[in-house]
């Protein structure tokens, strides 16, 4: 480390017009990536005006970036990165430095809600949990009564909040309906981990972009997701000795543009292309025969499978010169230190689980792991997925626990004290589109949605409404603000956000952050920790012993509750304290005696976690998802040795037709998270991309008549939209929509009632992939036509990102101007 | 030699088969895995029986004619709701356990006939059916305490 330094004076950029600001070269032998702190701060104020900082992360995606709150008068007044933070060394993206101003919304959720006939009416508190817990003890009252209920949480709680609800689903109702909107997002990399190591758990640490000299990323527009993440590879393409990189990518997204390879594939081909890029290792003998020896199983068997797929095949099945194939194996085979990431152009695509397990393949060939430089990252979309997976409240069981092991759930009823049979463990929890599914078919009959948007976030939205319109179907929704789906609720819970309330959450190189309050909620607005802990009261949840099922009240004490439930499992919290994470960077897990101030990297000694009795599955057939027995498992006799899956290329569901020509694609820009409940209320941000857009190939815009601008319509068998069209780099064939716009923000406020869609989840397809159950949003047949001419306008889609337009059509400049400025103050070491 | 009675039995039960899984997987499309993953195999069942047709050519012409009996009727139509998925799924299964051990039957004979052709197609279709087997039997668990005991 150096031993001293000194700050440059700030400069400002505007972080619209510059999502990533100035560069700060490094290069592997660089003691460290440089510091860069980014502060943003409200109109007028002046850093001397702030009356206290407050240590917190950001929550608007999953990098975990460390920053402190600004807070004058009681109010959130900015941001400032935290330059001691191991993960971005002080920087911030435009989403950090902005988004924080939807929480000073005048239309936040202030009181309670209940229904009224066709409407919703404020209400006290009393009267909302009344409703909630009178109809809850009505479903529960009776044999299958746990059935009724299905709980559908997010990314986006905090730690000890999922983890609480988490207890009161399995161990209070006995309901393993209970899912995450991470089942849209980081549930494949949950299963690819699974599958191919064991346990979930993300092997690799940030630094690893310090050190590779080879970065491949695999469906992952890391510039727009995780802006941070970015600068520190984009730092180092700009030093000494620059990592290579490969991209796989439909889109002329800026980490397309900046690689050396681009395999801009067609959607739903992932996993020939896959298969083809390790049968060039295997050819050319690019493999750690060794470590393959030692550390994996299944090798033969993926030889076999990948044979079939030369680089002329995948040529023509992905649509990619089989030059570019060999190119980009050249670069996966011959690299040191070789960085993977993973994200939504594979999880969300068919065969997702498949193809993400190619990724850990290609690492446990060439030993590329446990290694500075040599990492895989399976990413998250959300800031706070991975504590969801973590802890519980989704498709997994706490700490990683194996439902299909009876010690695991022998240890769970220990630990909260309940008969084993309280806890359903006959399957796998419920996952979400099931989860609808029963509520479609009326047998539950209680859905209690939390920091969610399914009424835009799920495929087949008119199938959605539907569903969340049956009179049957008793709905809450805890939420900030009155989203699409808040609307259909019988009772809205109005809940404080980040900045609001206490907790941590973890990154995707599971490093704990602490946020702490800021500053009060708005009127009657309560944290989600004290929602759940005042629902379990109520219900009057016992252990064995006629106890208090919770026997936590405040964050802390939830916390310490975690600790003890990942106490010997892979997430194992109990080196970490709340004292511990405040000041300085944050913590990696596992934190314990063994690593009192936690482990840089997973696997370091190629022993994975698939002893029979640790780990977290007894595994799948991932082309079918049917689930391996225990005694299946054990056969394998896997003694710590990682599994090398091989699967052969299958067709997605849906292909296109005569009638269907077109492959839709739907995704996301650097300006908007999710459906844009905090971003869209942030000016900056909406004002950069205030309203949905398709993007066109050059040709294909041609072939239909349409340029930049024009009205046109995008039709699958499901649903239909109507957008402005860019004509940018996606590839032809394909036309691309970002996910992120609903209703909130038109007069139909729910749907498009008759009108023109706007939300493009009117047209994805009701799919999944077999082990991860993610949606295939990638992967859908349209037919596009233009509407209306463009009448000398433009789209409103940023000229930043993917929808860099392409020709010469005349397109301002996306810029945020004088109220995008943000500081920027380099650290250099001296 | 008996073989051709039971390649014609399991060329018919996969027939039968991939006939079921068609019918089942459109009358629950509203499940969507299902109607993908019994679409698959359909397709597989298809396969299988493409396969199998040139076996049952060759040792048909040294049988006698087929008795009718070896024959069982399992499928007799779809059914609607959670109850209903159920029972057709357990249909399939039992339809699926008739392949299942028809093929472990003439993989016997395949040996004791030495046929090295009928084994290795023996070889490359047994283990997909066992796999649908698998899927259904993983499907029916998830479904069996909310279609049995949640009304």
């Amino acid at each position: 480390m150096p031993t001293s330094r000194h700050a440059e004076s700030p400069t400002a950029t505007d972080r619209i017009e510059d999502p990533w600001g100035a560069r700060t070269p490094y290069g592997p032998q660089h003691p460290s990536w440089p510091a860069r702190v980014d502060t943003f701060l409200e109109d007028g104020i002046d850093a001397s005006d702030v009356d206290r900082w407050v240590q917190s992360a950001s929550i608007l995606h999953s990098n975990g970036d460390a920053l402190d709150i600004a807070v004058k008068d009681g109010r959130i007044v900015g941001v400032r990165g935290r330059a001691a933070d191991r993960i971005n060394r002080g920087r911030l993206g435009p989403k950090d430095l902005f988004g924080w101003q939807a929480n000073n919304s005048p239309d936040r959720l202030t009181r309670p809600l209940v229904r009224d006939g066709d409407r919703l009416v404020e209400a006290d508190w009393e009267t909302a949990m009344g409703r909630v817990v009178d109809r809850s003890r009505e479903l529960l009252d009776g044999p299958g009564g746990w059935g009724h209920f299905g709980f559908y949480t997010s990314g986006q709680l905090f730690l000890e909040e999922y983890y609480t609800l988490g207890v009161i689903g399995k161990a209070g109702i006995g309901t393993p309906h209970m899912d995450g909107n991470t089942r849209l997002c980081t549930a494949t990399a949950a299963a690819a981990l699974k599958a191919s190591f064991g346990t979930d758990g993300q092997p690799s640490s940030y630094t690893d972009v310090d050190h590779c000299d080879a970065i491949a990323l695999w469906g992952h527009n890391v510039a727009e997701t995780q802006t941070v993440l970015w600068m520190r590879m984009l730092d180092r393409r700009r030093g000494p000795n620059p990592p290579a990189m490969v991209a796989v990518d439909p889109r002329a997204t800026p980490v397309a543009r900046e690689a050396d390879v681009h395999l801009a594939v067609r959607n739903g081909t992932n996993q020939a292309l896959m298969n083809g890029l390790i049968r060039e290792l295997l050819v050319h003998g690019w493999i750690d025969e060794r470590y393959v020896d030692e550390h994996t199983q299944g090798f033969e068997k993926l030889q076999q499978a990948v044979d079939a797929y030369p680089p002329e095949r995948v040529a023509q099945i992905c649509d990619v010169p089989a030059g570019q194939v060999r190119a980009a194996a050249e670069i996966l085979g011959t690299c040191e230190r070789l960085l993977s990431t993973v994200l939504q152009g594979f999880y969300q695509s068919n065969q997702a689980t498949a193809a993400s397990c190619q990724v850990n393949n290609i690492h446990l060939l060439r030993g590329m792991l446990g290694r500075p430089g040599a990492g895989i990252y399976q990413m998250n979309g959300q800031p706070t997925a991975q504590n969801t997976r973590e802890a519980g409240a989704d498709g997994d069981l706490p700490a990683m626990r194996n439902w299909d092991n009876d010690e695991h759930i022998r240890q769970l009823a220990e630990l909260w004290n309940v008969e084993v049979d309280k806890i359903p463990h006959w399957a796998p929890p419920t996952h979400a589109m099931q989860i609808f599914r029963y509520a479609e078919q009326g047998s539950i009959k209680l859905l209690w949605i939390s920091a969610t948007n399914p009424a835009v976030s799920l495929p087949d939205l008119a199938r959605i409404r539907r569903i969340l319109e049956r009179d049957d179907l008793f709905v809450v929704v805890q939420d900030l603000f009155l989203t699409e789906t808040a609307r259909f609720a019988d009772v809205v819970l109005p809940a404080a956000t980040w900045g609001e309330k206490l907790g941590t959450f973890t990154s995707v190189d599971r490093t704990i952050h602490i946020s702490d309050k800021a500053v009060e909620p708005p009127g009657e607005a309560r944290p989600d920790l004290d929602i759940f802990l005042d629902y379990a009261r109520r219900m009057d949840f016992r252990d064995r012993d006629g106890g208090p099922l919770i026997t936590w009240d405040d964050p802390e004490s939830a916390f310490e509750a975690w600790k003890a439930c990942s106490a010997g499992r892979p997430c194992d919290y109990t080196g970490v304290t709340y004292d511990r994470l405040r000041g300085g960077s944050g913590i990696q897990w596992p934190c314990n005696a063994r690593h009192p101030d936690g482990a840089e990297r997973l696997y370091t000694d190629g022993v994975f976690n698939t002893d029979p009795d640790y780990s977290e599955t007894y595994g799948h057939d991932i082309p079918t998802g049917a689930a391996h027995t225990e005694s299946e498992y054990r056969a394998k006799e896997p003694k710590g040795r990682a599994f090398l899956h091989a699967v052969d290329y299958e067709p997605s569901p849906e292909v296109p037709s005569d009638e269907h020509p077109l492959l839709l694609t739907t995704g996301r820009t650097v300006y908007h998270f999710h459906t844009r409940t905090k971003t869209g209320r942030a000016p900056q941000l909406d004002g950069a991309a205030p309203d949905v857009w398709v993007e066109l190939a050059p040709d294909d815009a041609r072939g239909l008549g349409i340029a930049e601008g024009d009205l046109v319509e995008v039709r699958s068998p499901r649903g239909m939209i109507t957008a402005r069209a860019r004509v940018c780099g996606v590839r032809p064939g394909v036309v691309f929509v970002p996910f992120h716009y609903g209703y909130w923000d038109t007069p139909a406020s729910t749907g498009p009632e008759g009108g023109a869609g706007r939300a493009v989840n009117e047209a994805t397809v009701s799919g999944w992939d077999p082990v991860s159950k993610q949606p295939i949003f990638k992967v859908a047949a349209v037919a596009v036509r233009k509407v209306a001419g463009a009448a000398g306008g433009h789209a409103p889609a940023p000229t930043v990102g993917g929808a860099e337009p392409v020709g010469d059509a005349a397109v301002p400049r996306t810029s945020g101007g004088r109220a995008a400025m943000a500081t920027s103050t380099v650290e250099e070491a001296s | 030699m008996n073989l051709a009675h039971y390649l014609g039995l399991l060329h018919k039960a996969e027939v039968d088969l991939a006939a079921a899984y068609r019918a089942i997987g459109e009358a629950h499309m509203d499940e969507p895995d299902v109607f993908y993953d019994c679409e698959k195999f359909a397709a597989q069942c298809d396969r299988h029986a493409e396969r199998l047709q040139p076996f049952a050519d060759r040792y048909g012409e040294e049988a006698d004619d087929e008795p009718d009996r070896l024959h069982s009727e399992l499928f007799t139509g779809t059914r609607e709701g959670g109850l209903g998925l159920l029972r057709d799924l357990h249909d399939l299964y039992l339809m699926a356990a008739e392949c299942d051990i028809s093929w472990t039957l003439v993989g016997q004979a395949g040996q004791g006939a030495r046929d090295t052709d009928l084994m290795e197609v023996v070889t490359g279709c047994e283990g997909e059916t066992a796999m649908q087997m698998a899927w259904l039997r993983t499907r029916m668990k998830h479904a069996a305490p909310q279609a049995l005991v949640v009304s």
